[in-house]
């Protein structure tokens, strides 16, 4: 049971939740002690996530820190929890994104112990999501992780501007684009349509393999039909790829990041488009070999569609938070890519890439939030000569832009390159190009942004006249996750040591490696 | 201490130098401590560099790190390899960037403190990345270095980041060589897929026994060069070298002449052995690079700003190197390297002293500095004569020896072109000097020589100018020149002819520089005009790439996006219609139960 016979990644999971509860009924009209609970919660999620990042044995590999409570022992239900390489890094960049989330958003005014309860059960159903090994928990916690978004987006959340307007622009009208309503609308329909086909998926294989458990491990034993593999492989790319923002189906994540709160952009982009990705590869390939092998051209050329259409529909924004957003587009591209190379660089391409693009686009969306709060403007063309007035949000934006355009020194680099590595090695060598071509792109866009807010004059019409730089609190998000991206940069073996472990095996079972 | 451990030094002394000034933000802010700690450490860098030079072992060393880990051996490694390319390469490095860093504390002394300690933060995060990508060990790692060296150059392009113009420049730079760098990493990973290593070593050695696949080679490594083009500042992606020289002069001295620059030329000479296998690859490399050194001579010829001259003849000199590379005689070129990097420091702090002290970079507002400037103007007359390939000046031999190389390499026409390379280059730089110290006076004020702190760097550039070419010279002119006994002649025939005809224009007025110009009217227009490269770039940039992007934003939102909008006004419009059924009234849903009835009886009745 667990480590050394404590249950950490239950504690891990369910610390967060714990500090909801606390806040909903001990904290009320005491904004102080909802952050200092917040803090407190995910700060123990997040140390006990890097003991047992260090704790994780790579020599005996496989999945660890294994606890089983039976729930359901009828239909095979169970709380049955483990992690491996893959789920160790993203348990904690879960930590990690929540931990600074909570600081980021230290100046929430409205309702704030609401807000701050809610993310707290958001996180813990993403916690439940990458340690769960049954699968209709697995299911549970999913939902759990999407719900608190309508409310959080909802309510929290700010609007935007877009014009009606093409051919469907009557249906635009109709249907409210812009609105905060509508982004949130927009999102949880979305996922919850994806979470449809999942469920239908997870039941499929659960009566296919005799409908005696939900266990992940149990399934994986079991042979299942090739044709069932095909079909059941599809619900589950795109159940998941909805998340994962696959193209063409990605369009609610502009919206709905651009409209979130500064500590849900940072979740959903950072943590639970991931969650989409995790699904394609653990439940997707891990229980589909055959299934995998149909449908890898598809999830490549989808994934390269991603990295350059997304690029160029970044290049086209003028709001900073849709620049952000479809950033997310194209890099959750090189995630997918990664993964449909089937080779062993891919694949800890795209798993290093899940992190670090976390990372990255965490600090993103914090450092938006930091702006617009503080310049009350989104307008990027509007902005300029804000390096002179905000030196530190600029040396951290400076640094996200510069991993997320892959340089060298940034975890960045390290997960596209793999990816290249991988692509180039497996069977659609062509993918190669519109990945390196992606990064090109990203460059365009991102120091065009960079240029324009934070070098130059101070507009003349003298709407930002001494902004602040960021404070105490804020600033713990902002070098956390500065930190890390460097540091993963630099020595990336730290991670791509118990990825390994993780994706050889499954390279294995894909029948790749012998 | 052994040479690794001496290569380790020199490594990592700058990298502690920039961790401290990266994080101890009030080291940073006290601005002159800040210069004094980076100063130190590149000091050391220089030390470590020297012994390691003069202790150099035999054969190379190498040590290796995991840097990737991967089932069964590391995918790639970290480490450093010394031999004897790398460690004069290391001395020139360190000892321009501590001259430069030195130079830069008077230059910049009107700076303020926080700025000043960016500055250095700045510098020594390059001298890091500089000697790592000298000590690189593969090809993944030169690449990572490669990379950093490019965000140093943008960093200090754009170090007066609220000057429009700088700003702009900077983020060409990184564009213009990034474009370059998307062949260089194709390349990488293209060679990774065929000799599954990354180590320059395991490579040589493939390449020596023929184990190496050479189908696809020839690609592979034009893609690789392809990163040298956009760093070095090859045609046609040359066009971010004069724009950066927005950045402050010492940072054009350093960066932008006389190393990172270099590093493609470097980067050619170091895989040598694998540029041999493809002999096509170099005689396109020897072609572009004599192009380049006249393309961009004949751009130094109308230049007014006295930096973007000397721009143009480091894309110019760049060119020669390159040439020399392409021909076969990679020695000759590596040696014009190290010699160029020292008089071309020389001539952009000699410059920079000047613009110190007339506040301009103009050279038709200078005028009659030799009086005022005594100093500066000889340390400039040194470096414009080593550039120009006077004897018996460092410039001189190398010059030669990449002339000789070219010829004895076959490539005919680049020996032509390089040939009138050398007495452009000679006719611009003394259109320079003639025009700033001995020309008409044009400035206001009171000029004078630069302070100590600038003076000593520039006066030890001249001295190891003039010392090296004597001692070459004693030596019986450089053992490095194989060529015809004919080349050193024709050579310094041209540059004098140069220097004599820059004399006749510029100072005796013979001849009337517009006289030039309306003689030579299409290469004159199209110099003026940067040969419309700029203008095409430009072009390309707005509308395809932004122009493109817009119609993809469009189609995302509008297309894209408004089929699911569709499908949502949809939904609610028939929700709106199959509301009306709902209409409340109990005889409505009478008449539905009626019909309902009626339909079940008459199908009960039907079956």
């Amino acid at each position: 049971m667990g480590w050394n016979g404590l249950p950490i990644l239950t504690l891990i999971t369910w610390a967060p939740f714990v500090g909801a509860v606390l806040i909903m009924f001990t904290a009320r009209h005491h904004p102080l002690a909802v952050r200092l609970i917040g803090a407190v919660t995910t700060g123990i999620s997040l140390v006990l996530s890097v003991a047992v990042y260090l704790a994780y044995d790579t020599e005996a590999a496989g999945f660890q820190f294994y606890e089983k409570i039976p729930l359901v022992p009828a239909l095979g239900i169970s709380y049955e929890v483990a992690v491996d390489g893959i789920g160790l890094i993203l348990v904690l960049l879960t930590a990690i994104i929540i931990f600074s989330g909570v600081f980021a958003s230290w100046t929430v005014q409205t309702r704030s112990q609401e807000f701050y309860a809610l993310l707290l059960v958001l996180v813990t159903g993403v916690f439940g999501v990458f340690v769960s090994l049954d699968l209709f928990v697995f299911f549970l916690f999913y939902e759990l992780a999407v719900l608190p978004m309508y409310l959080l987006i909802g309510i929290w959340g700010s609007s935007a501007q877009v014009r009606p307007r093409g051919i469907f622009g009557w249906a635009m009208r109709e249907t409210g684009v812009g609105s905060k309503e509508y982004a949130a609308m927009k999102l949880t329909l979305y996922l919850l349509l994806g979470s449809a086909f999942i469920l239908v998926g997870i039941l499929a294989l659960y009566m296919a393999a005799g409908g005696s458990s939900f266990s992940f491990l149990e399934l994986e034993g079991a042979a299942f039909d090739p044709v069932l593999q095909r079909w059941v492989f599809l619900l589950f790319y795109v159940g998941f790829g909805v998340l994962a923002g696959i193209w063409p189906l990605h369009t609610w994540s502009p919206d709905g990041h651009a409209s979130a709160p500064t500590a849900v952009s940072m979740l959903h982009a950072g943590v639970l488009m991931k969650l989409g990705a995790y699904g394609i590869v653990r439940l997707g390939m891990g229980l589909l070999p055959e299934g995998t092998h149909d449908w890898v051209w598809l999830v490549g050329t989808i994934a390269t569609i991603n990295i350059v259409y997304g690029a160029l529909s970044a290049m086209a924004q003028t709001d900073l938070k849709y620049v952000i957003a479809y950033s997310s587009v194209s890099h959750m591209g090189i995630v997918l890519l990664g993964a449909a190379t089937l080779t062993e660089a891919g694949l800890n391409g795209s798993v290093f890439q899940m992190f670090a693009h976390g990372i990255m686009t965490g600090l993103f969306f914090a450092l938006v939030g930091l702006v617009y709060e503080k310049a009350h403007s989104r307008e990027i063309f509007k902005m300029g000569g804000f390096g002179r007035m905000m030196p530190g949000i600029a040396t951290a934006f400076t640094l996200g832009g510069l991993s997320s355009l892959g340089l060298p020194a940034t975890s960045g680099f390290v997960a596209e390159f793999l990816t290249f590595l991988g692509a180039w090695r497996s069977a659609h060598s062509w993918w190669l190009f519109p990945a390196v071509a992606g990064t090109f792109l990203t460059a365009v866009y991102v120091l065009r942004v960079v240029k324009q807010i934070f070098w130059g004059e101070i507009p003349a019409h003298g709407e930002f006249h001494d902004l602040p730089d960021a404070r105490g609190p804020e600033w713990v998000a902002l070098g956390l996750l500065m930190f890390v991206i460097v540091l993963f940069g630099m020595v990336p073996w730290i991670a791509v040591y118990p990825i390994d472990t993780a994706t050889v095996p499954l390279l294995i079972r894909l029948g790749i490696r012998p | 201490m052994n040479a690794g451990t001496l290569a380790l030094a020199a490594l990592g002394l700058p990298f502690c130098s920039f961790v401290l000034l990266a994080v101890a933000l009030p080291l940073r802010r006290a601005g002159r401590a800040a210069g004094a700690l980076s100063i130190a450490a590149i000091g050391g860098s220089l030390l470590a560099s020297l012994v390691l030079w003069r202790t150099l072992p035999g054969e190379s060393v190498e040590l290796t790190w995991t840097w990737l880990p991967a089932e069964g051996g590391p995918m790639a490694t970290v480490g450093i390899l010394v031999d004897h390319l790398t460690a004069s390469m290391l001395v020139l490095v360190a000892l321009v960037s501590f001259l430069v860093q030195l130079y830069s504390l008077g230059y910049l002394e009107h700076e303020t403190p926080p700025a000043l300690g960016r500055y250095y933060a700045y510098h020594s995060l390059f001298a890091f990345s500089m000697l790592g990508l000298v000590l690189a060990s593969n090809f993944l790692q030169m690449f990572i270095f490669w990379e950093l060296v490019g965000l140093c150059s943008y960093l200090l392009i754009g170090f007066w980041y609220t000057k429009p113009e700088a700003a702009r420049a900077a983020v060409k730079a990184f564009w213009v060589t990034k474009a370059g760098d998307l062949g260089f990493i194709i390349g990488i990973v293209l060679l990774w897929g065929q000799a599954g290593t990354f180590q320059f070593s395991r490579l040589f050695q493939m390449a020596g026994d023929r184990t190496l696949p050479t189908a696809g080679l020839a690609l592979i490594m034009f893609l690789i060069y392809l990163g040298a083009v956009g760093k070095s500042a090859q045609f046609p992606l040359h066009v971010w070298l004069p724009d950066a020289m927005e950045g402050p002069t010492p940072v054009s001295a350093l960066i932008h002449a006389a190393t990172m620059v270099a590093a493609g030329v470097y980067l050619v000479s170091r895989v040598y052995p694998l540029f041999l296998l493809t002999p096509d690859v170099l005689a396109l490399i020897g072609w572009v690079g004599a192009f380049t050194a006249l393309l961009a001579a004949t751009l130094g010829l109308v230049q007014a700003d006295i930096k973007r001259v000397l721009a143009y003849s480091t894309v110019s000199q760049l060119g020669f190197m390159m040439a020399a590379l392409g021909a076969g005689a990679s020695d000759a070129g590596f040696f014009h390297l190290l010699t160029h990097g020292l008089f071309k420091a020389l001539l952009f702090l000699g410059a920079g002293a000047v613009i110190h002290a007339v506040g301009t970079n103009d050279i038709w507002q200078m005028g009659r500095l030799a009086r005022a400037m005594p100093q500066t103007m000889i340390v400039f007359l040194v470096g414009t004569l080593a550039l120009a390939g006077i004897w018996p000046f460092a410039g001189f031999f190398s010059k030669d020896a990449v002339l000789a190389g070219v010829w004895e390499g076959g490539l005919a026409i680049p020996f032509l072109m390089l040939a009138l390379s050398v007495f452009l280059t000679a006719f611009y730089m003394f259109r320079v000097v003639f025009v700033v110290f001995f020309g008409p006076r044009h400035a206001e004020g009171h000029a004078h020589d630069a302070p100590p702190v600038m003076a000593a760097p520039l006066w030890i550039l001249a001295v190891l100018t003039v010392g090296w070419g004597i001692g070459l010279a004693t030596r019986g002119g450089g053992e490095k020149a194989h060529g015809p006994e004919w080349v050193p002649w024709l050579a310094t025939a041209l540059a004098v002819a140069g220097i004599g005809f820059a004399w006749l224009t510029y100072q005796k007025r013979v001849v009337t520089p517009e006289t030039l110009a309306r003689a030579f009217a299409p290469v004159y227009t199209a110099a003026v005009g940067k040969f419309w490269l700029d203008d095409l770039y430009g072009g390309l940039y707005r509308s395809t790439l932004l122009g493109f992007s817009r119609l993809v934003g469009w189609v995302d939102r509008y297309l894209v996006d408004g089929l699911v909008n569709l499908a949502s006004a949809w939904t609610l419009r028939w929700g709106d219609g199959l509301r009306r059924i709902q209409t409340g009234r109990a005889q409505d849903y009478l008449y539905g139960i009626a019909f309902g009835l009626l339909l079940v009886i008459v199908w009960g009745y039907w079956r």
